[in-house]
């Protein structure tokens, strides 16, 4: 049963295992573990970048190829929420449409640029889609009437999820229960059930033609796959997942802007977590995203907290400021391609294979 | 193209026929030049724009030749060329700052800042290559992106060194201002750097053409393992072309820092997705491609700024979608690849 559901994808690690149940089971109960504000925008973000990521890994870890446009849709998925909820009403109506629009937005954008770059080289991908999405920023952020502009669109949820929202007359196991729990149940069920789906993707024959292509795109075109067709669909269930991603966090934050969605530094958040998590596979996403946004939440107070030690330091003082806190991020990031390629579920995954048959030189 | 036929015709003489030169893209060049006189509709807004298109498809072009032959001659894509840029840009303020207070001429501190903003460049594209990009020699993916992070930490530390503000950048009084031909007003800092670019594009082609060194770069573009094993260190060449297009890419920031006028830390990621279009425009690996190209994204850049000021900003962008579904390579594809 497990073993289906997970699509025979186990974690082949005790510790992955047990850090993945630990992670479900607070995440499913956070609502009641930390009721504060902060901590469960949080906990929400991390939902929210548990999909997104994992997303993104079907295109570098699993296909091997590097997007910068993948915040583009999730930046569509936001922006359609929160345009079709401020023209039409609050409603699941303008929800459901919103959703719709973007997707088929997504669709045909990812599909046009997948045809467009992946039919020569995957380099150009990379560089393609650097320029599309910095276009797309610009765009979003002109087209000021429909978008906001850089203030971003602020916008109402559908009743049963705006925080006014009270089924219960009583408290449940001591939590008011309100809309905005409700919607983080939303999220949970939602990222919970697309993560299992995106698992079921990447092990279908569908997936392994894609490994396959990340090895080696000439043995698989010679072996009879149109790698053109392969690649540009994986962009686009990609895109779509991503897509979804972001009409998520719209709903949560009941708020979008061109720097919560559409920002480069999303861009680089991401790719952070794919690679301290752990290309080319989803759990490394789930490990990553818990792992770096707790961090991005607590390492600024970290910064402060150094940078008041240090004050008068000249040099010192400039390094270790709460607003240079992207350096470090950058700096972890060079470190961790250079010396933890795998990531942290990779490294635990060749731990346990070492340990299974000590013999065994561990695969890399 | 060039390197066939040089080899070709001191080698081997007429026994091979010579490669004919594809004139079709400096045709399209011509063209739009052409186009755009009836679509502005007066000639002297023409002149001015055309100049202002040619001096930034020049600055421009300073800047990606670099890159371009990075990539060609390494098939190292480097993300973190923007630093390289930024970097130029900051180190001018700094000079020019400097200059002004001791009370140098205009020009003469221009100088001054092109050639500190060359030096300090070329030596961080040194420790650049040294410590970013030999490790990953080979891996497409992972250059990509230890390149970008490179780029990150890099426009940080210019953060840290001058801040994270923009600072101003103003031309010395005797380039400010402009020329009048008849009714078209040419100002005099864009004919400067259109200058400045072509003495970079004369002494790029000259080293590429006339010189061993040349020979060597281009032979290795064409093919690397080739030259390797007729007894030539690639990797320091290679060395060597990473520096020169850094200090270059520093000496483009100037340029651009002095057009703009002002300098942001940004500005090294702005530039880079215009660099990376003229790159794939010219065809990756393309030095006379990434010309150009680069010439072709400047005129369209001035031309659609002043016809539709909204547009301008796709302009880009629709040229190189335009461009690649004529030619998915580019206009001038490196043939091995």
């Amino acid at each position: 049963m497990l073993n289906r559901l997970l699509s025979h994808d186990l974690p082949r690690s005790r510790w992955l295992a047990a850090a993945l149940l630990v992670i479900l089971v607070v995440l499913a109960l956070a609502p009641f573990l930390f009721p504060g504000a902060k901590s469960m925008s949080v906990v929400a973000k991390i939902l929210v970048f548990i999909l997104l990521v994992a997303s993104y890994d079907l295109l570098l870890g699993y296909t091997g190829i590097v997007s910068f446009a993948h915040t583009m849709f999730f930046g569509i998925g936001a922006y359609g929420i929160a345009i079709a909820s401020e023209k039409l009403g609050a409603g699941w109506g303008a929800v459901g449409l919103g959703l719709l629009a973007a997707a088929v937005v997504s669709v045909l954008l990812s599909l046009l640029i997948g045809l467009f770059s992946l039919r020569v080289k995957a380099i150009f991908f990379a560089m393609i889609t650097l320029a599309v999405a910095t276009a797309f920023q610009t765009l979003a952020s002109q087209l000021s009437d429909f978008t906001g502009g850089e203030d971003g669109l602020t916008f109402r949820n559908p009743e049963w999820l705006s925080p006014s929202f009270e089924p219960f007359e009583t408290e449940v196991l001591g939590l008011l229960i309100d809309g905005k729990a409700l919607t983080y149940w939303l999220l949970f069920v939602t990222v919970l059930a697309l993560f299992l789906l995106l698992l079921r993707i990447v092990n279908s024959p569908f997936g392994r033609v894609l490994q396959a292509i990340r090895e080696n795109d000439f043995r698989a075109e010679a072996i009879g796959y149109r790698t053109v067709i392969y690649r540009t669909l994986s962009n686009v269930v990609s895109a779509l997942f991503a897509t979804i991603a972001g009409a998520l966090l719209a709903l949560w934050l009941r708020y979008v802007g061109p720097d919560t969605t559409l920002s480069f530094e999303i861009m680089l958040d991401i790719l952070l977590i794919v690679v301290i998590g752990g290309m080319g596979t989803l759990y490394g996403a789930v490990i990553g995203a818990v792992l770096f946004v707790v961090a991005q939440n607590y390492l600024q107070d970290l910064l402060a907290v150094g940078a008041t030690a240090v004050q008068g330091v000249p040099v010192l003082q400039a390094v270790i400021a709460p607003d240079r806190w992207l350096l470090w991020l950058g700096v972890a990031f060079v470190l961790c391609v250079y010396f933890f390629p795998s990531g942290i579920v990779g490294r635990w995954r060749a731990a346990a294979l070492r340990a299974g048959n000590p013999r065994r030189t561990p695969r890399r | 193209m060039t390197t066939a036929n040089v080899v070709a015709a001191s080698a081997v003489g007429a026994a091979i026929p010579k490669a004919s030169f594809d004139w079709k893209p400096i045709v399209l060049l011509l063209a739009v030049m052409a186009l755009a006189v009836p679509a502005i509709g007066s000639t002297s807004s023409w002149l001015t724009l055309t100049v202002a298109g040619l001096a930034m498809g020049l600055i421009v072009f300073v800047i990606a030749s670099g890159l371009t032959l990075i990539f060609g001659l390494m098939d190292v894509l480097n993300f973190g060329h923007g630093v390289f840029i930024a970097l130029g840009a900051f180190v001018a303020t700094s000079v020019m700052g400097y200059g002004a207070g001791a009370g140098w001429g205009g020009f003469f501190s221009i100088l001054a800042a092109m050639g500190v903003a060359m030096a300090v460049a070329g030596a961080v594209g040194w420790a650049f290559e040294r410590i970013i990009v030999r490790p990953v020699y080979g891996l497409h993916l992972k250059q990509i992106l230890i390149t970008m992070g490179g780029m990150i930490v890099g426009e940080e530390i210019i953060k840290v060194i001058w801040g994270p503000l923009q600072i101003a950048l103003p031309l010395p009084d005797e380039l400010r201002g402009a020329w009048l031909f008849g009714d078209a007003a040419v100002e005099k800092y864009r004919v400067l750097a259109a200058a400045i670019g072509l003495v970079v594009l004369a002494v790029l082609v000259y080293t590429l053409n006339r010189t061993k060194i040349g020979l060597l770069i281009r032979a290795g573009v064409q093919d690397r393992s080739m030259v390797e094993a007729l007894g030539y260190r690639i990797r320091r060449l290679f060395v060597g072309v990473f520096v020169a297009g850094s200090a270059l890419a520093g000496l483009g920031g100037v340029l651009w820092g002095l057009y703009q006028q002002s300098v942001t830390p940004q500005i090294g990621a702005q530039v880079n997705v215009l660099i990376f279009i003229v790159i794939i425009i010219g065809g990756l690996g393309s030095t006379f491609g990434c010309l150009v190209g680069a010439l072709l994204v400047g005129l369209m850049a001035n031309y659609t700024g002043f016809l539709a000021p909204k547009v301008a900003l796709f302009s880009n962008i629709a040229l190189m979608v335009a461009i690649l579904l004529w030619r998915p390579q580019g206009l001038y594809p490196v043939t091995n690849r």
